[in-house]
C-alpha cells in the first residue's frame, strides 16, 4: 500500500515536472521540432526500412510492407555467394593496410613538426600538408587515373624513360591496394596530423625542462614526455580507426575499381551499391548493409570497452 | 638554450624531411598545372616537369567550349549556398536548445541524435527512404536528406555551453525570450564556431559526390563533381583501349591535357579560398579533440 502511493506520487511528480518544463521552455521545444523531425524522417525512418533485410523484397511495386517475410534467406544467399568471402577479405585487407601504413604517418609527421623551431616554417609545412584533404575525392581519383594512364600518364612516361615497360596499373588487381593506400595517405595524412599537433601543443613545457635537467636528450624527451603526453589521443584515434575498419571509403573505390580488379577491390559497401542501387536487389543489399553496420558497431564498442579498461580513455 | 651538435644535425635533417613532405604534396598539383598549359606532345614525351613546355591554352579552350562543366559549376554553387543555409538553420535549432541545462528532455534528445553517429541505416534503406518521399532526381532530395551532420551539431552545442549562464539571466531580466536571446546574445558570441561549422558543411557540399551520383540522373541538376567524373572517365575510357598503338594516337595527346585543364578549373576555387579557411578547420579539430 505504501509502495503504491509512493509510485503514484512519483508519477504525479514526474507529470508535474514535465508540464512545468514544457511551459517554461516552450520556445526551446518549438525550436527543436524541425530538428527532431529531420532525425525522424531522414535518420530513424530509414532504420525501419531495415526490415527489408528479412523480406523477399525485389519487386518495387509491392513495396517493403507488401513483400513476404523470408527470415534469414537474404543473409544466407550472401553467405553462400562467392562475394561473401571476397568482400569481407577485401574490406579487411584495405582497412588494415590503411591502418598499418596510414595510422603512424600522421603521428610521425606531428612529432617532426613539433621539433621545428622556426614558427613560420612550421606553419607553412602544416598548412601545405593538409591541403590535399580539401581536394575532392573525385579530383584525386581523376589525378590518379590520369597519372597512371598507360599511354599518356606521367608514371608510365617515367618508367619508359628508364627502359621499363609501360604498365596499366589500374587494371592489375595486384596494384589496387597499394594505389588506394598511397592515395589515402596523400589525401589525409596531413589533416590527421592536426589532432596530434594540437595534443602536442598542450603538453606542459615544464615537463621538458625537468627532463632536460635530468640530462635527458632529445630521444628520451620524446619517449618519456612527448609520447606519453599524446597517448590518450593516439588511443582515441585508434578506437575510431578500428571502429571504422568496416567502413572503407566507398566513394574512392567506386571511382577507381574496374571489373578486372574486383577480386582485390570489391568491398562490402561497393557490393551493396552494385546489388542494391544498380541492380535493385534491395532485400539482399539491405541485409548485407545491416550486417556491415552491426559488425562496425560491435567493433567500435569493443575497441571502446578495451580502451576504457586499459587506458581510461573512451568515446563514451 | 644551448643546442648541442647532435640537435643541430637533427634540426637540419628534420627540415629536409618536411621539405620532402611538401614536395610530395605539391608536385602532383604543380605538374597538373604545368601540363595543362603545355602541348599534348610535350606532355606525352615527358618533357613537362614543373613548368609548361610549348605553352598553349588549347586544352582550356576545349574545356570552356563544353557547357556541361558550367552547368555543373552553377549547380554546385546552388547546392552549396542553399544546402549550407538549411544545414545551419536546422543545426542551430537543435544545438541551442540542447545546450540549455534547464531543458528537461536534453539528455534524451542528446542520446537520440548521438546514436545516429554510431549506427546508420545504411545506403539502401536511405536510398529507398528518399525514393519513397518522391525526392529522386530532385534538388530537394540532395538538399534535405543530407542537411544535418551530428558531429557539427555537437560542435555548436559545445560552443553554446561555453557561454556563461549569467548572460542569459541578464537577458531574461530584460524580458527577452529564448529566441530573442539566442539571436541577440548567443549567436554573436559563437560566430567563430558557426563559421567553422558552416565551412564544414560548405566543403562537404562542394566536394560531395556519391549521393549526387546516385540520386541525380538529370544532367541539368548534377553538381560539378558528378559532371567531372563523366568528363574524366569519358576521355579516359576512349584513351585506354590499348597500350600498343599509343604512338599513332596523336589525338590522345591533347586529351590528357584536357583532363588536366578540367582538374585545374575544378579545384581552383578551393585552392584560392583554402589559405583563408584552413585555420578554422584546425580550430574545430582541436575543439573536437578537447571534447573527445
Amino acid at each position: 500500500m505504501k509502495e503504491e502511493t509512493k509510485c503514484n506520487d512519483s508519477r504525479r511528480n514526474r507529470m508535474y515536472r514535465i508540464k512545468k518544463d514544457l511551459a517554461k521552455n516552450r520556445l526551446l521545444y518549438l525550436l527543436l521540432v524541425p530538428f527532431i523531425l529531420w532525425y525522424i524522417i531522414f535518420a530513424y525512418k530509414p532504420m525501419w526500412g531495415l526490415i527489408a533485410a528479412f523480406k523477399d523484397y525485389n519487386n518495387p511495386w509491392v513495396g517493403i510492407t507488401g513483400s513476404a517475410w523470408c527470415g534469414f534467406d537474404n543473409f544466407m544467399t550472401f553467405f553462400k555467394s562467392p562475394y561473401f568471402f571476397r568482400t569481407i577479405k577485401n574490406s579487411f585487407v584495405i582497412s588494415l593496410a590503411g591502418l598499418v601504413f596510414g595510422f603512424p604517418i600522421p603521428i610521425i609527421l606531428a612529432l617532426l613538426l613539433n621539433e621545428v623551431r622556426c614558427t613560420a616554417y612550421k606553419k607553412f609545412v602544416q598548412t601545405m600538408s593538409f591541403l590535399p584533404h580539401f581536394i575532392s575525392t573525385v579530383v584525386v581519383c581523376g589525378m590518379v587515373t590520369a597519372f597512371l594512364s598507360p599511354s599518356t600518364g606521367i608514371v608510365n612516361i617515367i618508367l619508359k624513360h628508364f627502359g621499363f615497360e609501360a604498365k596499366y596499373f589500374l587494371i592489375d588487381k595486384n596494384y589496387f591496394v597499394p594505389i588506394y593506400t598511397l592515395m589515402g595517405i596523400w589525401q589525409n595524412a596531413g589533416f590527421n596530423a592536426v589532432i596530434y599537433i594540437s595534443a602536442l601543443s598542450s603538453i606542459d613545457t615544464e615537463l621538458y625542462e625537468a627532463c632536460m635537467l635530468d640530462g635527458g636528450g632529445k630521444w628520451r624527451q620524446i619517449t618519456t614526455v612527448t609520447l606519453p603526453g599524446i597517448l590518450p589521443t593516439i588511443v582515441l584515434m585508434l578506437i575510431m580507426a578500428v571502429g571504422g575498419l568496416m567502413n572503407v571509403g566507398q566513394e574512392a573505390i567506386l571511382l577507381l575499381y574496374q571489373p578486372s580488379t574486383y577480386e582485390t577491390a570489391d568491398v562490402i559497401s561497393t557490393y551493396v551499391y552494385r546489388t542494391g542501387i544498380v541492380s535493385g536487389q534491395y532485400g539482399i543489399a539491405t541485409a548485407v548493409g545491416l550486417l556491415n553496420s552491426a559488425v562496425a558497431l560491435i567493433l567500435v564498442s569493443a575497441a571502446n570497452y578495451i580502451s576504457k579498461k586499459t587506458t581510461e580513455t573512451a568515446l563514451w | 638554450m644551448i643546442r648541442t651538435k647532435g640537435e643541430k644535425v637533427f634540426g637540419v635533417i628534420n627540415s629536409v624531411i618536411l621539405l620532402l613532405v611538401i614536395a610530395a604534396v605539391l608536385f602532383p598539383l604543380l605538374y597538373i598545372l604545368a601540363a595543362s598549359f603545355s602541348s599534348g606532345e610535350a606532355v606525352v614525351q615527358g618533357k613537362v616537369g614543373l613548368w609548361p613546355v610549348d605553352f598553349s591554352v588549347d586544352a582550356y579552350k576545349k574545356v570552356f567550349a563544353d557547357s556541361s562543366i558550367w552547368i555543373g559549376y552553377a549547380n554546385t554553387i546552388f547546392y552549396t549556398i542553399f544546402g549550407t543555409l538549411i544545414s545551419m538553420a536546422l543545426s542551430l535549432c537543435g544545438a541551442y536548445p540542447l545546450s540549455r541545462k534547464r531543458l528537461g528532455a536534453r539528455r534524451f534528445f542528446s542520446v537520440f541524435i548521438s546514436i545516429t553517429m554510431w549506427f546508420s541505416a545504411g545506403m539502401v534503406p536511405i536510398y529507398l527512404n528518399i525514393k519513397g518521399l518522391g525526392m529522386l532526381d530532385s534538388r530537394a532530395g540532395i538538399l534535405l536528406p543530407f542537411a544535418i551532420n551530428t558531429f557539427n551539431v555537437l560542435l555548436l552545442k559545445t560552443a553554446f555551453e561555453s557561454v556563461p549562464d549569467s548572460l542569459e539571466d541578464a537577458a531574461a531580466i530584460d524580458g527577452a525570450n529564448d529566441i530573442e536571446s539566442l539571436i541577440r546574445i548567443y549567436i554573436p558570441l559563437v560566430v567563430p564556431t558557426m563559421l567553422t561549422v558552416w565551412l564544414f558543411y560548405a566543403v562537404e557540399r562542394w566536394n560531395g559526390y556519391l549521393w549526387s551520383m546516385i540520386l541525380l540522373k538529370d544532367t541539368n541538376k548534377q553538381p560539378l563533381q558528378v559532371v567531372l567524373t563523366s568528363l574524366i572517365t569519358q576521355i579516359g575510357a576512349s584513351q585506354q583501349e590499348s597500350i600498343t598503338d599509343m604512338y599513332d594516337a596523336t589525338t590522345n595527346f591533347s586529351k590528357q591535357t584536357v583532363i588536366y585543364a578540367t582538374i585545374v578549373i575544378s579545384v581552383l576555387p578551393m585552392l584560392v579560398v583554402y589559405p583563408f579557411i584552413q585555420k578554422y578547420f584546425v580550430k574545430s579539430v582541436m575543439v573536437g579533440a578537447v571534447k573527445g
